[in-house]
Protein backbone atom coordinates (compact mmCIF):
# COMPACT_ATOMS: atom_id res chain seq x y z
CA UNK A 1 0.00 0.00 0.00
CA UNK A 2 2.70 2.58 0.76
CA UNK A 3 4.30 1.46 -2.49
CA UNK A 4 1.03 2.86 -4.34
CA UNK A 5 1.10 5.89 -2.18
CA UNK A 6 4.84 6.30 -3.71
CA UNK A 7 3.91 5.48 -7.43
CA UNK A 8 1.34 7.83 -6.98
CA UNK A 9 4.25 10.90 -6.04
CA UNK A 10 6.31 9.99 -8.81
CA UNK A 11 3.56 9.26 -11.61
CA UNK A 12 2.34 12.86 -10.07
CA UNK A 13 6.22 14.51 -10.22
CA UNK A 14 6.80 13.14 -13.85
CA UNK A 15 3.04 14.73 -15.01
CA UNK A 16 3.91 17.94 -13.59
CA UNK A 17 7.52 17.92 -15.42
CA UNK A 18 6.44 17.18 -18.95
CA UNK A 19 3.47 19.96 -18.00
CA UNK A 20 6.40 22.33 -17.02
CA UNK A 21 8.34 21.79 -20.29
CA UNK A 22 4.94 21.86 -22.60
CA UNK A 23 3.48 24.87 -20.94
CA UNK A 24 6.00 27.77 -20.60
CA UNK A 25 3.76 30.01 -18.85
CA UNK A 26 4.08 30.32 -15.31
CA UNK A 27 1.75 32.99 -13.55
CA UNK A 28 0.32 31.83 -10.27
CA UNK A 29 -3.08 31.18 -11.35
CA UNK A 30 -2.01 28.76 -14.88
CA UNK A 31 0.15 26.70 -12.44
CA UNK A 32 -2.33 26.05 -10.16
CA UNK A 33 -4.48 24.67 -12.98
CA UNK A 34 -1.17 22.58 -14.02
CA UNK A 35 -0.88 21.00 -10.36
CA UNK A 36 -4.86 20.46 -10.18
CA UNK A 37 -5.43 18.75 -13.56
CA UNK A 38 -1.60 16.84 -12.71
CA UNK A 39 -3.85 15.92 -8.77
CA UNK A 40 -6.71 14.84 -11.07
CA UNK A 41 -5.14 12.86 -13.80
CA UNK A 42 -3.70 10.96 -10.79
CA UNK A 43 -6.89 11.07 -8.76
CA UNK A 44 -8.63 9.25 -11.87
CA UNK A 45 -5.62 6.93 -12.57
CA UNK A 46 -5.95 5.11 -8.73
CA UNK A 47 -9.27 4.85 -9.64
CA UNK A 48 -9.05 2.62 -13.15
CA UNK A 49 -6.05 0.50 -10.77
CA UNK A 50 -3.49 1.95 -13.32
CA UNK A 51 -0.87 2.63 -11.07
CA UNK A 52 1.74 -0.46 -10.22
CA UNK A 53 4.97 -1.19 -10.72
CA UNK A 54 4.79 -2.36 -13.87
CA UNK A 55 3.38 0.58 -15.35
CA UNK A 56 5.45 2.90 -13.36
CA UNK A 57 8.80 1.33 -13.06
CA UNK A 58 10.92 3.56 -10.79
CA UNK A 59 12.96 0.81 -8.96
CA UNK A 60 14.44 0.87 -12.20
CA UNK A 61 15.60 4.15 -12.69
CA UNK A 62 18.76 4.15 -11.36
CA UNK A 63 19.95 0.82 -13.41
CA UNK A 64 18.71 2.43 -16.40
CA UNK A 65 21.26 5.02 -16.20
CA UNK A 66 23.47 2.63 -16.82
CA UNK A 67 22.12 0.13 -19.30
CA UNK A 68 21.05 3.20 -21.73
CA UNK A 69 24.01 4.84 -22.32
CA UNK A 70 25.31 0.86 -23.36
CA UNK A 71 22.41 0.56 -25.32
CA UNK A 72 23.14 3.89 -26.91
CA UNK A 73 26.73 2.88 -28.24
CA UNK A 74 25.32 -0.70 -29.05
CA UNK A 75 22.94 1.65 -31.49
CA UNK A 76 25.52 3.26 -33.13
CA UNK A 77 28.00 0.03 -33.79
CA UNK A 78 24.89 -1.41 -35.30
CA UNK A 79 23.81 1.67 -37.26
CA UNK A 80 27.29 1.81 -39.12
CA UNK A 81 27.21 -1.62 -39.71
CA UNK A 82 24.00 -1.40 -41.30
CA UNK A 83 24.89 1.79 -43.72
CA UNK A 84 28.09 0.09 -44.67
CA UNK A 85 26.01 -2.68 -45.99
CA UNK A 86 23.37 -0.47 -47.75
CA UNK A 87 26.24 1.32 -49.04
CA UNK A 88 28.07 -2.03 -50.94
CA UNK A 89 27.00 -2.58 -54.33
CA UNK A 90 26.70 -5.80 -54.06
CA UNK A 91 24.06 -5.72 -50.87
CA UNK A 92 25.32 -8.92 -49.41
CA UNK A 93 22.53 -9.37 -46.54
CA UNK A 94 21.82 -12.69 -44.94
CA UNK A 95 18.87 -12.33 -43.67
CA UNK A 96 18.29 -14.69 -40.48
CA UNK A 97 15.33 -15.97 -38.77
CA UNK A 98 16.26 -17.12 -34.92
CA UNK A 99 14.94 -17.49 -31.40
CA UNK A 100 16.53 -16.35 -28.84
CA UNK A 101 15.83 -17.06 -25.03
CA UNK A 102 14.68 -14.13 -23.41
CA UNK A 103 15.88 -14.63 -19.54
CA UNK A 104 13.98 -11.73 -18.03
CA UNK A 105 10.88 -13.63 -15.50
CA UNK A 106 8.78 -10.58 -15.69
CA UNK A 107 6.53 -9.12 -18.53
CA UNK A 108 8.33 -5.82 -17.89
CA UNK A 109 11.83 -7.00 -18.39
CA UNK A 110 10.62 -9.12 -21.74
CA UNK A 111 9.43 -5.74 -23.39
CA UNK A 112 11.83 -4.02 -22.82
CA UNK A 113 14.38 -6.53 -24.00
CA UNK A 114 12.31 -7.33 -27.06
CA UNK A 115 12.15 -3.19 -27.57
CA UNK A 116 16.09 -2.98 -26.86
CA UNK A 117 16.29 -5.71 -30.18
CA UNK A 118 14.35 -3.90 -32.40
CA UNK A 119 15.17 -0.26 -31.64
CA UNK A 120 19.19 -1.73 -32.67
CA UNK A 121 18.85 -1.35 -36.25
CA UNK A 122 19.70 -4.90 -37.96
CA UNK A 123 17.67 -6.81 -35.75
CA UNK A 124 14.13 -6.97 -35.41
CA UNK A 125 11.71 -8.84 -32.48
CA UNK A 126 8.70 -10.75 -34.59
CA UNK A 127 7.18 -12.62 -31.63
CA UNK A 128 7.76 -12.62 -28.04
CA UNK A 129 6.26 -15.67 -26.53
CA UNK A 130 7.28 -18.47 -23.89
CA UNK A 131 9.94 -17.12 -22.39
CA UNK A 132 11.36 -17.02 -26.15
CA UNK A 133 11.64 -14.27 -28.85
CA UNK A 134 11.78 -14.83 -32.73
CA UNK A 135 13.90 -12.42 -34.30
CA UNK A 136 14.44 -11.39 -37.97
CA UNK A 137 18.59 -10.03 -38.51
CA UNK A 138 19.45 -8.72 -41.30
CA UNK A 139 23.02 -10.64 -41.32
CA UNK A 140 23.89 -13.76 -39.84
CA UNK A 141 27.17 -11.88 -37.79
CA UNK A 142 23.83 -9.83 -36.09
CA UNK A 143 22.32 -12.70 -35.50
CA UNK A 144 25.12 -14.15 -33.73
CA UNK A 145 26.17 -11.16 -31.64
CA UNK A 146 22.55 -11.75 -30.30
CA UNK A 147 22.75 -15.07 -29.71
CA UNK A 148 26.24 -14.33 -26.94
CA UNK A 149 23.38 -12.91 -24.97
CA UNK A 150 25.22 -9.95 -24.31
CA UNK A 151 22.41 -7.36 -24.25
CA UNK A 152 20.13 -10.42 -22.44
CA UNK A 153 22.24 -10.67 -19.69
CA UNK A 154 22.05 -6.67 -19.00
CA UNK A 155 18.47 -6.05 -19.18
CA UNK A 156 18.38 -8.70 -16.48
CA UNK A 157 20.87 -7.52 -14.38
CA UNK A 158 18.64 -3.83 -15.24
CA UNK A 159 15.16 -5.58 -13.94
CA UNK A 160 17.19 -7.11 -11.36
CA UNK A 161 16.27 -10.67 -12.16
CA UNK A 162 19.89 -12.10 -11.55
CA UNK A 163 20.94 -14.00 -8.75
CA UNK B 1 34.75 31.25 -29.46
CA UNK B 2 32.47 28.51 -27.63
CA UNK B 3 29.40 29.38 -29.81
CA UNK B 4 31.63 28.62 -32.81
CA UNK B 5 33.08 25.25 -31.46
CA UNK B 6 28.70 24.70 -30.83
CA UNK B 7 27.82 25.98 -34.12
CA UNK B 8 30.48 23.57 -36.18
CA UNK B 9 29.58 20.32 -33.36
CA UNK B 10 25.53 20.94 -34.24
CA UNK B 11 26.38 20.76 -38.25
CA UNK B 12 28.75 18.45 -37.97
CA UNK B 13 25.79 16.32 -36.28
CA UNK B 14 22.58 18.02 -39.11
CA UNK B 15 25.14 16.47 -42.25
CA UNK B 16 25.46 13.28 -40.76
CA UNK B 17 21.87 13.27 -39.98
CA UNK B 18 21.46 14.13 -43.48
CA UNK B 19 23.44 11.38 -44.66
CA UNK B 20 21.98 8.61 -43.11
CA UNK B 21 18.38 9.83 -43.85
CA UNK B 22 19.44 9.35 -47.48
CA UNK B 23 21.47 6.27 -46.82
CA UNK B 24 18.71 4.61 -44.92
CA UNK B 25 15.68 5.94 -48.07
CA UNK B 26 18.18 4.32 -50.59
CA UNK B 27 17.97 1.00 -48.11
CA UNK B 28 14.46 1.56 -48.17
CA UNK B 29 14.19 1.01 -52.05
CA UNK B 30 16.89 -0.98 -52.55
CA UNK B 31 16.23 -3.91 -50.09
CA UNK B 32 14.43 -7.22 -51.33
CA UNK B 33 11.59 -7.54 -48.73
CA UNK B 34 9.44 -6.20 -46.44
CA UNK B 35 11.47 -7.25 -43.35
CA UNK B 36 14.61 -6.10 -44.70
CA UNK B 37 13.23 -2.94 -45.74
CA UNK B 38 12.02 -2.23 -41.97
CA UNK B 39 15.83 -2.81 -40.86
CA UNK B 40 16.35 0.67 -43.55
CA UNK B 41 13.73 2.45 -42.01
CA UNK B 42 14.81 1.81 -38.35
CA UNK B 43 17.95 3.74 -38.99
CA UNK B 44 16.31 6.96 -39.96
CA UNK B 45 14.23 6.36 -37.17
CA UNK B 46 17.60 5.96 -34.51
CA UNK B 47 20.36 7.65 -36.26
CA UNK B 48 18.70 10.26 -38.49
CA UNK B 49 16.13 11.54 -36.21
CA UNK B 50 18.84 11.36 -32.97
CA UNK B 51 21.80 13.20 -35.11
CA UNK B 52 19.20 15.91 -36.53
CA UNK B 53 16.81 16.43 -33.40
CA UNK B 54 20.70 16.46 -31.23
CA UNK B 55 22.12 18.86 -33.79
CA UNK B 56 18.99 21.02 -33.39
CA UNK B 57 18.96 21.17 -29.06
CA UNK B 58 22.53 22.46 -29.85
CA UNK B 59 21.24 25.39 -32.17
CA UNK B 60 18.53 25.90 -29.31
CA UNK B 61 20.46 25.95 -26.30
CA UNK B 62 19.15 25.93 -22.72
CA UNK B 63 15.68 26.94 -23.74
CA UNK B 64 12.39 25.76 -23.55
CA UNK B 65 12.31 24.54 -27.13
CA UNK B 66 15.75 22.21 -26.30
CA UNK B 67 13.40 20.28 -23.72
CA UNK B 68 10.62 20.08 -26.35
CA UNK B 69 13.01 18.69 -28.87
CA UNK B 70 14.23 16.53 -26.22
CA UNK B 71 10.68 14.77 -25.53
CA UNK B 72 10.55 14.29 -28.87
CA UNK B 73 13.15 12.52 -29.43
CA UNK B 74 12.13 10.00 -26.09
CA UNK B 75 8.73 9.48 -28.18
CA UNK B 76 10.62 8.56 -30.98
CA UNK B 77 12.84 5.84 -29.44
CA UNK B 78 9.98 4.86 -27.19
CA UNK B 79 7.71 4.50 -30.57
CA UNK B 80 9.78 3.26 -33.44
CA UNK B 81 10.34 0.37 -32.20
CA UNK B 82 6.64 -0.75 -30.77
CA UNK B 83 5.60 0.22 -34.57
CA UNK B 84 8.09 -1.60 -36.03
CA UNK B 85 7.17 -4.96 -34.00
CA UNK B 86 3.57 -4.16 -34.56
CA UNK B 87 4.07 -3.83 -38.36
CA UNK B 88 6.25 -7.19 -38.27
CA UNK B 89 4.50 -9.37 -36.18
CA UNK B 90 1.33 -8.41 -38.63
CA UNK B 91 3.41 -9.07 -41.61
CA UNK B 92 4.80 -12.62 -40.63
CA UNK B 93 1.33 -14.02 -38.91
CA UNK B 94 -0.49 -12.79 -42.05
CA UNK B 95 2.02 -15.35 -43.94
CA UNK B 96 4.50 -12.81 -45.95
CA UNK B 97 7.20 -15.16 -45.85
CA UNK B 98 11.15 -13.19 -45.53
CA UNK B 99 13.25 -14.16 -47.92
CA UNK B 100 15.81 -15.95 -45.76
CA UNK B 101 19.24 -16.89 -45.66
CA UNK B 102 19.17 -19.18 -43.07
CA UNK B 103 16.31 -19.98 -41.35
CA UNK B 104 17.11 -20.95 -37.19
CA UNK B 105 13.61 -20.67 -36.02
CA UNK B 106 13.52 -25.34 -36.23
CA UNK B 107 16.84 -26.33 -34.90
CA UNK B 108 16.56 -23.50 -32.15
CA UNK B 109 13.80 -25.59 -30.92
CA UNK B 110 14.62 -28.55 -31.37
CA UNK B 111 18.15 -28.07 -29.42
CA UNK B 112 15.99 -26.61 -26.58
CA UNK B 113 13.48 -29.33 -26.32
CA UNK C 1 22.73 24.80 -43.17
CA UNK C 2 18.90 23.88 -41.85
CA UNK C 3 17.74 24.59 -45.89
CA UNK C 4 20.35 21.65 -46.49
CA UNK C 5 18.75 19.53 -43.50
CA UNK C 6 15.25 20.54 -45.35
CA UNK C 7 16.76 19.01 -48.90
CA UNK C 8 18.00 15.77 -47.69
CA UNK C 9 14.53 15.12 -45.62
CA UNK C 10 12.69 16.47 -48.67
CA UNK C 11 14.54 13.96 -50.87
CA UNK C 12 14.20 10.33 -48.42
CA UNK C 13 10.71 11.86 -48.12
CA UNK C 14 10.32 11.41 -51.86
CA UNK C 15 12.24 8.25 -51.78
CA UNK C 16 9.65 7.13 -49.10
CA UNK C 17 6.86 7.73 -51.31
CA UNK C 18 8.14 6.19 -54.35
CA UNK C 19 8.16 3.12 -52.28
CA UNK C 20 5.04 4.03 -51.13
CA UNK C 21 3.67 3.76 -54.45
CA UNK C 22 5.91 0.98 -55.69
CA UNK C 23 4.47 -1.25 -52.84
CA UNK C 24 4.15 -4.53 -53.75
CA UNK C 25 2.40 -5.87 -50.20
CA UNK C 26 0.68 -3.49 -47.88
CA UNK C 27 3.09 -4.24 -45.27
CA UNK C 28 5.77 -2.42 -47.40
CA UNK C 29 3.68 0.65 -48.02
CA UNK C 30 2.78 0.79 -44.45
CA UNK C 31 6.65 0.75 -43.76
CA UNK C 32 6.86 3.84 -46.17
CA UNK C 33 4.20 5.67 -44.93
CA UNK C 34 5.45 5.15 -40.91
CA UNK C 35 8.92 6.38 -42.21
CA UNK C 36 7.76 9.16 -43.74
CA UNK C 37 5.60 10.24 -40.86
CA UNK C 38 8.86 10.41 -38.82
CA UNK C 39 10.04 12.57 -41.52
CA UNK C 40 7.49 14.98 -41.16
CA UNK C 41 8.08 15.12 -37.57
CA UNK C 42 11.96 15.96 -38.53
CA UNK C 43 10.62 18.22 -41.37
CA UNK C 44 8.30 20.31 -38.61
CA UNK C 45 11.16 20.73 -36.34
CA UNK C 46 13.92 21.76 -38.96
CA UNK C 47 11.47 24.34 -40.89
CA UNK C 48 10.86 25.79 -37.38
CA UNK C 49 14.21 26.85 -36.90
CA UNK C 50 14.57 27.51 -40.74
CA UNK C 51 11.90 30.25 -39.96
CA UNK C 52 13.19 31.49 -36.85
CA UNK C 53 9.90 30.09 -35.30
CA UNK C 54 11.04 27.58 -32.99
CA UNK C 55 7.15 26.92 -31.70
CA UNK C 56 6.99 24.88 -34.27
CA UNK C 57 8.33 21.98 -32.05
CA UNK C 58 5.11 21.79 -30.44
CA UNK C 59 3.44 20.46 -33.38
CA UNK C 60 6.14 18.20 -33.97
CA UNK C 61 5.90 16.54 -30.85
CA UNK C 62 2.06 16.26 -31.31
CA UNK C 63 2.41 14.79 -35.04
CA UNK C 64 4.98 12.11 -33.26
CA UNK C 65 2.17 11.07 -30.97
CA UNK C 66 -0.28 11.04 -33.70
CA UNK C 67 2.12 9.15 -36.30
CA UNK C 68 2.70 6.29 -34.02
CA UNK C 69 -1.52 5.96 -33.08
CA UNK C 70 -1.79 5.98 -36.59
CA UNK C 71 0.55 3.40 -37.52
CA UNK C 72 -0.78 1.24 -34.93
CA UNK C 73 -4.76 2.15 -36.02
CA UNK C 74 -4.11 1.20 -39.90
CA UNK C 75 -2.41 -2.16 -39.01
CA UNK C 76 -5.14 -3.36 -36.52
CA UNK C 77 -7.82 -2.33 -39.78
CA UNK C 78 -5.80 -4.61 -42.03
CA UNK C 79 -5.47 -7.17 -39.79
CA UNK C 80 -8.74 -7.67 -38.19
CA UNK C 81 -10.99 -5.21 -40.34
CA UNK C 82 -12.35 -3.42 -37.00
CA UNK C 83 -11.12 -1.64 -34.52
CA UNK C 84 -12.80 -2.00 -31.43
CA UNK C 85 -12.11 -5.50 -30.49
CA UNK C 86 -9.51 -6.81 -28.16
CA UNK C 87 -6.98 -9.71 -29.29
CA UNK C 88 -5.49 -12.09 -26.95
CA UNK C 89 -6.14 -15.26 -28.12
CA UNK C 90 -3.09 -15.55 -30.72
CA UNK C 91 -1.34 -18.55 -31.47
CA UNK C 92 2.47 -17.58 -31.08
CA UNK C 93 4.54 -18.14 -34.39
Amino acid sequence: MGNRIIHSISLGTVLFAVWLVLSGHYTFFITTLGILSCALVVSIMQRMDLIDHEGHPIHLTWRAFTYIPWLIIEIIKANIDVLKLILSPSLPATPTLLRVKASQTSDLGQVIYANSITLTPGTISVDVANGEILVHALTRSGAEDLMDGEMDRRVTRMVGEDK
Amino acid sequence: MSGTIIDILSWALIILGAFSLITGAVGVLRFPDVYTRMHAASITDTLGAGTIILGLILQAGLTLVAAKLLLILVFIFFTSPASSFALAHAALSSGVEPILDADLREDDKESSS
Amino acid sequence: MFAAATAALLITMIMALIRAIKGPSIYDRIVAVNMFGTKIVLMIAVLGFLMGRPEFTDIALVYALINFVGTIAVLKVFKYGDLARAHDDEEPL
